[in-house]
């Protein structure tokens, strides 16, 4: 009896512990909507910033991350979902060691912190490679970064397919290729497409290695060249928050900026997790 | 024949597997090409056990990476005494405690928050955080270790409980039942039996979540006030190796001593995190060895 009385005062007070936790983070999160929503406005997202980021929207910000967006997929996706399928599918031909190697390495990078991204960023496509400060040196890097995240959930799509249906289309006389392209791929087309929005928003985020591979300060006008420096939502907020010759003036800006970097971050891991949790009950 | 023709698309998709060990070597080599240069002019003994960083004193820069390294320590050993209790509490309470259709809800919420960029919570921290702890501990540094570590410790929950419930699900039903069936309570069920038939895996739970928290930039660089003291008082303000690369390699000349010194500590940095992955993967082999 003392047992369960125990038990009991042990389970409300795990219960109290795991609300408090999610209470308190979600509590931040409103807290900042709260601020920043009342700044949003067509013209705050179309306007570029103004008076030294005192004043004026964020239009170069959006428009500098969601091109960064656009090219670290574009980099990044066919070389994860190749890696994907090879490990999926490839690696009966291949040296067992040789498979084992690249999974050390891919469970490695996911372990690298942005900031030695950054440097390498820095050390390959700035300098040696002469890209310089840039929209491409960025996208590059974090199209390294990216990579883990896209292979490890593509790898998964691509298991889940089941093993009858690749044997059927073996049967049917097709060959491995066309087997992967025909009827594997278009099932773990949904996972696959998970894949792709993690990676999204992983590049949409981050912000160190953008500090050091070619982010600026200050540009209010969005060049769209990707050979020039860019502002970015991430490093903006940043930027605002540390080195603003008057950082209480932008504070109002700082939490709209942060509010449409988490509407663009938390909307894709929102899609992500329920096309994931769609496609698994389905397979159930 | 039609084998034959397939080649070109194997070959692809080998190089695209082999992509992730270049960049592998690519990170050692270009850490390495960079921070080399570095020991010409200080010593490896210097440069590590040095107890100033003071890298922009004009006729005396000073490159010692202790008390960086100490700084990084402190931050991430408080993160991780603050986070693996209540992780390891959050993980059990999802995985054993709560009503299955709550778990359905709260393990997604996880995940998306897993997703929130370092740099909002580097302003949580710097903004909203920073006040409350001074007020509390009425402490000289407005900006501190503390308040690094506990911002942290937030950041690194969704990894230490999505990782740790995982292992704790995977616990097989029968150990449960046999313990239930013994006259165990549910709870003494979760103490003696689930957690640490679980252990190999809330052991990668909380090594994943330590590699995180060493590799974190933004937020502990917002959070901490960035002064490179070497103390162990959690209120002092401190700077870590994150911090300092992203912070002065803005403001550094190419090629310059500095510019290599900030090299060489993201090279320690490289082999730290190398390092905590390396055991990761031997836990995770171990763990494998034992269940299958």
């Amino acid at each position: 009896m003392n047992k369960l009385t125990n038990e009991k005062i042990m389970f409300n007070a795990f219960k109290v512990v795991a609300f408090t936790i999610v209470a308190i983070v979600l509590g931040l999160l409103l807290f900042i909507f709260a601020r920043g929503v009342s700044v949003l406005s067509l013209d705050f997202l179309t306007s570029p910033p103004e008076n030294g980021m005192m004043g004026g929207g964020i239009s170069s910000p959006i428009l500098g991350t969601l091109l960064i967006m656009c090219m670290t997929v574009v980099f990044a996706i066919p070389l994860g979902i190749g890696a994907a399928i090879f490990l999926s599918e490839y690696t009966d031909n291949v040296d067992p060691r040789i498979t084992r190697m690249v999974r050390l390495a891919i469970n490695n990078l996911a372990g690298v912190p942005s900031i030695v991204y950054g440097l390498l960023g820095l050390g390959l496509f700035v300098l040696f490679m002469n890209f310089g400060f840039s929209v491409l040196s960025a996208s590059l890097t974090l199209s390294f970064l990216t990579l883990p995240v896209i292979i490890a959930a593509s790898e998964e799509a691509l298991r889940n397919v089941p093993r009858g249906y690749r044997e059927a289309s073996l049967a049917l006389g097709a060959t491995k290729w066309e087997t992967v392209r025909n009827v594997v791929l278009p099932s773990a087309l949904p996972g696959i497409l998970t894949a792709c929005i993690l990676g999204l928003s992983r590049a949409a985020g981050e912000t160190a290695p953008l500090l050091m591979t070619g982010a600026a300060y200050y540009l209010p006008r969005f060049s769209g060249n990707i050979l020039r420096q860019f502002m970015a939502l991430s490093t903006h907020i940043f930027y605002m928050a540390t080195q603003s010759p008057n950082p209480d003036l932008t504070r109002p800006i700082q939490y709209g900026t942060i509010t449409v970097l988490l509407i663009i971050v938390l909307s894709m891991n929102l899609v992500a997790v329920l096309v994931r949790s769609y496609y698994r009950r389905k397979l159930r | 024949m039609k084998r034959g023709s397939e080649r070109p698309i194997e070959g692809a998709l080998f190089f695209s597997a082999i992509v992730s060990i270049i960049i592998l070597g690519l990170i050692f080599i270009f850490l390495l090409r960079e921070a080399i240069p570095t020991f010409f002019e200080i010593s490896i003994i210097d440069f590590l056990f040095g107890r100033e960083w003071f890298p922009a004193s004009f006729k005396n820069p000073r490159f010692g990476a202790l008390p960086l390294m100490m700084g990084s320590f402190l931050v991430v050993f408080f993160a991780v005494l603050i986070a693996v209790p209540l992780g390891l509490i959050c993980a059990v309470y999802i995985a054993e405690i709560a009503d299955p259709r709550l778990s359905e809800i709260m393990k997604p919420v996880i995940e998306i928050l897993a997703g929130i960029p370092s740099v909002v919570y580097g302003f949580i921290a710097l903004v909203l955080l920073s006040g409350a702890i001074q007020n509390a501990f009425n402490t000289t540094y407005r900006l501190n270790a503390f308040n690094g570590a506990l911002i942290l410790s937030i950041m690194i929950l969704p990894t230490i409980i999505s990782i740790s419930e995982d292992a704790i699900v995977a616990v097989p039903r029968d150990y449960k039942e046999a313990s239930l069936a013994l006259g165990a309570t549910r709870w003494e069920t979760i103490r003696r039996v689930t957690l640490p038939s679980s252990k190999s895996g809330i052991a990668v739970a909380i090594m994943l979540g330590l590699g995180r928290a060493v590799g974190e930039t933004m937020a502990v660089l917002m959070a901490t006030g960035n002064s490179p003291l070497i103390t162990l008082n959690p209120l002092s303000s401190v700077q870590t190796m994150t911090a300092v690369i992203a912070i002065e390699m803005g403001e550094v000349v190419f090629g310059s001593l500095h510019y290599h010194a900030l090299f060489a500590i993201g090279l320690l940095l490289f082999i730290i995190t190398f390092a905590i992955n390396f055991v990761v993967d031997r836990l995770i082999h171990r763990g494998m060895g034992v269940r299958g």
